[in-house]
């Protein structure tokens, strides 16, 4: 199925600073192994070092949140289009909790 | 990208983010910067030219975490839009914290954005600085920030 992938801003430096790209693909998945097939550096800001989708990439089929779909392995049609849209997150630091100690 | 990164943004605007950290102490404030790349080939001369202040989503740990969804994001987006922008980046707050980036802030980062970041000590807004993903995702480069005289022309 020819899918159009939708890239967010901040990858598009990696991807000849296009913001979209055409792949062919069955699933959600298979959309976005094309799309870092054609440009490699993608890969390791959308996924874990095992494969997993990093926890603030978040894809959407056509406007839909995959999340509440089959995930990776929704299906796609020709003309569906994927957007990657980012979620941001951040913090100073681990908070200590406080420990109570019980003098016996 | 570029060695040397610069990010300009006006005296307004600078106290617009030390301000929204001050009013949310002692949680962590949020929103995005709006603005463009002036150097389109190296990327490495930015100014903010607005800010769309948000909420801290974490609010089951606010004060050392910060998230903005991706409807936030995708809000910010056409705020920028429609301002002839786009969001360059993002600004958060530590309370009581120094303005350097932790590592939950680099395991969560995007490259290509600028993260600005307030120091907040005891309510009072303090040093602020500026930083970008390395493309290996490893560390952050500082990014030098211009407050108020425009020299990036």
């Amino acid at each position: 199925m020819a899918v159009k992938v939708i890239i967010p801003t901040p990858l598009r430096v990696y991807a000849a600073k296009k913001d979209s790209a055409e792949v062919s693909a069955r699933t959600v998945g298979e959309a976005l192994g094309g799309l870092t097939a054609q440009f490699a550096e993608l890969r390791k800001h959308l996924f874990t070092d095992d494969g997993k989708l990093r926890s603030f990439v978040n894809v959407y089929l056509n406007d839909e949140d995959i999340r509440y779909m089959a995930k990776e392995a929704t299906p796609v049609k020709d003309g569906d289009v994927v957007s990657i849209v980012p979620s941001i997150a951040g913090g100073c630091c681990s908070l200590i909790l406080g420990v109570t100690t019980r003098k016996f | 990208m570029a060695e040397d990164h610069q990010l300009w943004i006006s005296q307004e605007l600078a106290e617009g983010i030390r301000r929204h950290g001050a009013e949310t102490f002692p949680y962590e404030c949020c929103g995005a910067m709006l603005g463009r790349d002036l150097d389109e080939l190296t990327e490495s001369r930015r100014e903010v030219l607005g800010l769309f202040p948000l909420v801290n989503r974490r609010d089951d740990s606010p004060r050392n975490r910060f998230a903005v969804t991706a409807e936030d994001v995708r809000d910010a987006e056409k705020a920028a839009r429609e301002h002839g922008l786009e969001v360059v980046g993002w600004y958060h707050s530590h309370p009581d914290h120094p303005a350097r980036p932790s590592e939950f802030d680099r395991e969560h980062a995007w490259p290509w954005y600028s993260y600005v970041i307030v120091s907040v000590m005891s309510g009072t807004p303090a040093d602020m600085t500026s930083w970008r993903l390395n493309d290996d995702r490893q560390a952050y480069r500082p990014e030098s920030i211009e407050i108020g005289n425009r020299t990036l022309a």
